[in-house]
């Protein structure tokens, strides 16, 4: 790497000093940070973004799990019960699951990934964070105006008929849509023109492969969702008789057109997540991927087949039996390109060298909480048992550990993972492991009871319940608590590096991706110069060095030295 | 809390934790079946993903001096082999799904239909006879198909104990079929969330030996000479009315005002207009319920058809709630 000699520490500058090579101090004022195009502060502004609203949703979250401490009424009213789990719900689809590791991570490092400066359309990129914005404060005006009673579903005519801000909501809910279409456009163009010139298809990190099977479902799905909360907007308004029955509508119509889009987001939420999971298990295990392409194109196959499943949200909604038959039977070919890549990941792991650093311990928490969120899912296709299960804490309980206990906590073990590249700085590993530990048994804790009350005839949504269902309640409640204190204590630890944390190397996991070829935080333009592509997997491309405490690439140095010789070769030849 | 934690692992001890609510209809069991074969294969493959993450940990965690091995980068046989056998298996799990489903989707001949109307917040079931009841009465080992409506929003009907659930759809009629395999009284639940009420929306099956049941539907529908009153009475418990209007002296609100003592007093209208509640208020706000509606409730009330004598007796009931 080149050196660019840096301000001496302690030296009393009345101007901040502006370093090309380190992005965060490349330019500064609060508008270098609202109008920027750099990919990498758009990234960060997402981080902050998303993690209030996460702050947000997490907070009623815990509302709805103190209500249910007992059978009747504890702290609240039904009505006000009823805007709890919607608003949780709502914000932590639209604001923070469907953005989540595409907009924070996704935009860190995809183009860093590729060998190139930003994204495609830098000024877009920007554009899709302000939608985002306009998209989070239009909830938040639901918030304080009128409240939304109607669960994150919005399902008709409920929607239609109650009082409450579902049109505002629907607002926010469309504008929201653009800002992930955006996005996906962004991602899937800079992927397809902007790879370094020695990069092929299968010469990408698998987050990519990823981040384009994601952008592919973003880019179809979204508009639908669009076009469905428009409808449900205009009848809202004008009682146009889409959905209502009253006036001539079909509510399971609505249906339809909302799990269209409903069903493949769950798969905007995974993929990336999936991704992020493949780079850090091969990365801490210091050992190639195992079964690249089947990785890679199982990816592409969650985001095909899961177009066409999402009629298993509705076997008892009075689609006609056939129908929910061959939904069913399409829903179980998602569950094959799942099963494939945990059981190559774990074929990764298989001689190994594994580091028990944080963002292993979270991508180990993942197979853990995606095995039995992946798993229960076999229950819900199954024609029958779904009958029994379908709107119950079962479904509760399932859908948050494919959507909280891999998609979240895939993000947070990208954030563990990426956090040295992103801030240069090293957080605490103490830290890190006490807070993966809280948050692991808090998610159990506090979805397992669901699942078994499910089974046993609780419905979800409920503001009272019998009461023998109470004790799983109160476990589960107590469990949504150390679940807290775990995401807090990461925030801690993220925060406490950010203050006190030692001064990240280069590249301290021995990953091989391009990203890591850049200095720790990286330059304004990610590189000085393009490192020559490798495979991505190779890890023989990489070995420790004691002195910087990091990982150094064979190929990179070997292309600076032919570099350097190249031009003092130059050099003399000019003398 | 820690008692039901000490009954759970009791239970589990005494032949295993249940999953499942008891059986009481006749497909129950098939349902509970491939619940278990579900059940027993995730175990298999979660048991397989749990150990090989810990024993690989274990085993290969990083020690000085010990490099991956990094000559292992695919195996297409393997890859196609776990590719192979979980599609093997989940085509005989949607199999399973399938056959059971088939089952309760294919509507006997010889059922007797009891017509289910679900409204925000309450269920009302009606016999061939036309009479009416809160709770669903069925013979034991009889078939019984119900044909389900909703006045107002989605709702789904869902008895645990018998593994049946449908949606009811306003605007169109929906349909299952059970046959109780068992006598006593089983939840029924609404499990389509419908608003404030939603989880009040709660009634029972009482499922009877055939003769208990012949001697309940008599006394039912034999019992017509009620007072007016009384008449109101059951006429207000049948339609729901319930679901949103207490009648106890306190006065509690639900959605919907308090009724105890309103004949003759005035109340206050959104607008702040005043009326009397008399019987002519009383009648039209019954009859279009959102035409004058009480100052600090929600319009939402939907038109409830009664017949001239039940319009009456709900009338004389509300006159007869005071002290």
């Amino acid at each position: 790497m080149t050196s660019i000699p840096m301000p001496e520490e302690g030296t009393l500058t009345t101007k901040p000093v502006v370093d090309e090579t380190n992005y965060l101090k490349s330019a500064y004022g609060i508008k270098s940070w609202l109008l920027t195009q750099d990919h990498k502060r758009i990234a960060i502004m997402y981080m902050i973004g998303i993690g209030i609203a996460f702050l947000l949703g997490g907070l009623f979250a815990l509302a709805v799990r103190l209500e249910l401490w007992t059978p009747t009424k504890t702290i609240v009213e039904a009505a006000t019960y009823n805007k709890l789990f919607t608003l949780h719900g709502a914000i932590m689809t639209f604001l923070v699951l469907v953005p989540s590791i595409p907009a924070i991570l996704g935009n860190f490092v995809l183009p860093m990934m590729l060998g190139a400066k930003d994204v495609a359309f830098p000024k877009l990129n920007l554009l899709s964070f302000y939608l985002w914005l306009l998209g989070a404060i239009g909830f938040v005006v639901v918030l304080f105006a009128g409240d939304l009673d109607t669960g994150w579903t919005f399902y008709a005519p409920y929607s239609i008929r109650t009082q409450t801000a579902v049109a505002l909501a629907a607002t926010g809910a469309f504008i929201l849509g653009f800002s992930s279409i955006l996005t996906g456009l962004n991602f899937m163009v800079t992927i397809h023109k902007m790879r370094a010139k020695t990069m092929g298809w299968f010469r990408m990190p698998l987050l990519l492969w990823g981040l384009y099977a994601t952008s592919v479902i973003q880019i179809v799905a979204t508009p639908v969702i669009g076009i469905t909360v428009g409808m449900l907007f205009l009848e809202k308004l004008f009682h146009i008789g889409f959905f209502d029955p009253k006036l001539g509508g079909d509510p399971v119509l609505f249906e339809h057109f909302f799990w269209f889009y409903s069903h493949p987001v769950v798969y905007v939420m995974i993929l990336p997540a999936m991704g992020v999971i493949s780079e850090i298990i091969t990365a801490m295990s210091r050992k190639h991927i195992f079964g690249y392409t089947f990785i890679a194109f199982s990816s592409i196959a969650i985001a095909l087949f899961g177009f066409l499943v999402w009629g298993h949200h509705m076997f008892v909604s009075g689609q006609s039996s056939l129908m929910s038959t061959i939904f069913s039977l399409l829903t179980f070919s998602v569950s094959i390109p799942s099963a494939i890549k945990v059981f190559n990941w774990l074929a990764t792991m298989y001689k190994g060298s594994i580091s028990l650093a944080p963002p292993m311990l979270f991508a180990m928490g993942f197979l853990f909480l995606f095995g039995i969120g992946g798993l229960t899912g076999l229950f819900l296709g199954t024609l029958n048992t779904d009958v029994h299960l379908h709107d119950t804490y079962f479904i509760v309980a399932h859908f948050h550990y494919t959507m909280m206990g891999s998609a979240l906590i895939g993000l947070i073990g990208g954030l563990f993972f990426y956090w040295p590249k992103i801030f240069g700085r090293m957080y605490s590993h103490l830290l890190g492991t006490i807070s993966f530990i809280l948050i692991f048994v808090g998610f159990n804790l506090t979805f397992i009871p669901q699942f078994l009350m499910g089974s046993m005839g609780m419905p979800r949504r409920y503001y009272n319940y019998p009461p023998e269902f109470q004790a799983y309640h109160q476990w589960s409640t107590v469990g949504s608590f150390v679940l807290a204190a775990g995401l807090f204590t990461a925030l801690w630890c993220f925060i406490h590096s950010l203050f006190r944390g030692e001064k990240a190397p280069d590249n301290p996991w021995g990953a091989v991706t391009l990203d890591w070829k850049t200095s720790s935080p990286p330059h304004h333009h990610n590189f000085d110069i393009v490192p020559p592509v490798t495979d991505p997997y190779d890890m023989d491309d990489v070995y420790w060095d004691e002195e910087s405490k990091g990982y150094i690439s064979r190929s990179q140095q070997a292309a600076l030295q032919e570099l350097a010789a190249g031009v003092s070769g130059t050099q003399e030849k000019n003398s | 809390m820690l008692h039901a934690l000490t009954s759970i692992v009791a239970q589990q001890g005494s032949g295993g934790y249940k999953w499942m609510p008891e059986r009481a209809s006749s497909y129950a069991a098939e349902v509970d079946w491939a619940f278990n074969f579900v059940f027993w294969i995730s175990v298999f493959f979660f048991a397989l993903i749990v150990i090989l993450t810990v024993v690989f940990a274990i085993k290969y965690r990083r020690r000085p001096g010990v490099e991956a091995d990094n000559s292992i980068t695919h195996n297409t046989k393997l890859e196609v082999f776990w590719s192979v056998v979980p599609l093997g298996l989940v085509i005989v799990i949607f199999w399973f799904g399938f056959s059971g489903f088939v089952d309760m989707r294919t509507f006997p001949k010889d059922a007797m239909v009891v017509k289910v109307h679900a409204k925000m917040w309450s269920w009302s079931f009606e016999y061939p006879n036309g009479v009416e009841s809160t709770t669903l009465h069925v013979p034991l080992g009889q078939k019984v198909k119900l044909r389900m409506d909703s006045s107002d929003v989605l709702h789904s009907f869902w008895v645990p104990a018998f593994r049946v659930k449908q949606d009811v759809v306003p605007g169109r009629y929906t349909y299952l079929w059970f046959e109780a395999i068992k006598t006593g009284t089983f939840r029924v639940l609404c499990t389509e969330y419908c608003g404030t009420g939603h989880s009040t929306m709660l009634s029972a099956v009482e499922v009877q030996s055939p003769e208990a049941f012949k001697a309940w539907m008599a006394e039912e529908s034999s019992g017509k000479n009620l007072s007016p009153v009384e008449r109101g009475k059951k006429v207000f418990s049948l339609k729901g009315c319930a679901g949103c209007h207490t009648v106890t002296k306190d006065r509690k609100k639900l959605v919907g005002p308090g009724l105890y003592g309103i004949f003759g007093h005035e109340v206050t209208l959104a607008g702040g207009k005043k009326v009397l509640a008399d019987e002519n208020y009383l009648r039209e706000s019954i009859l279009d319920p959102n035409a004058k509606v009480v100052n600090g409730f929600p319009p939402i009330m939907s038109l409830i058809p009664l017949k001239d004598k039940e319009l009456d007796g709900v009338i004389e009931y509300l006159k007869s709630l005071k002290d």
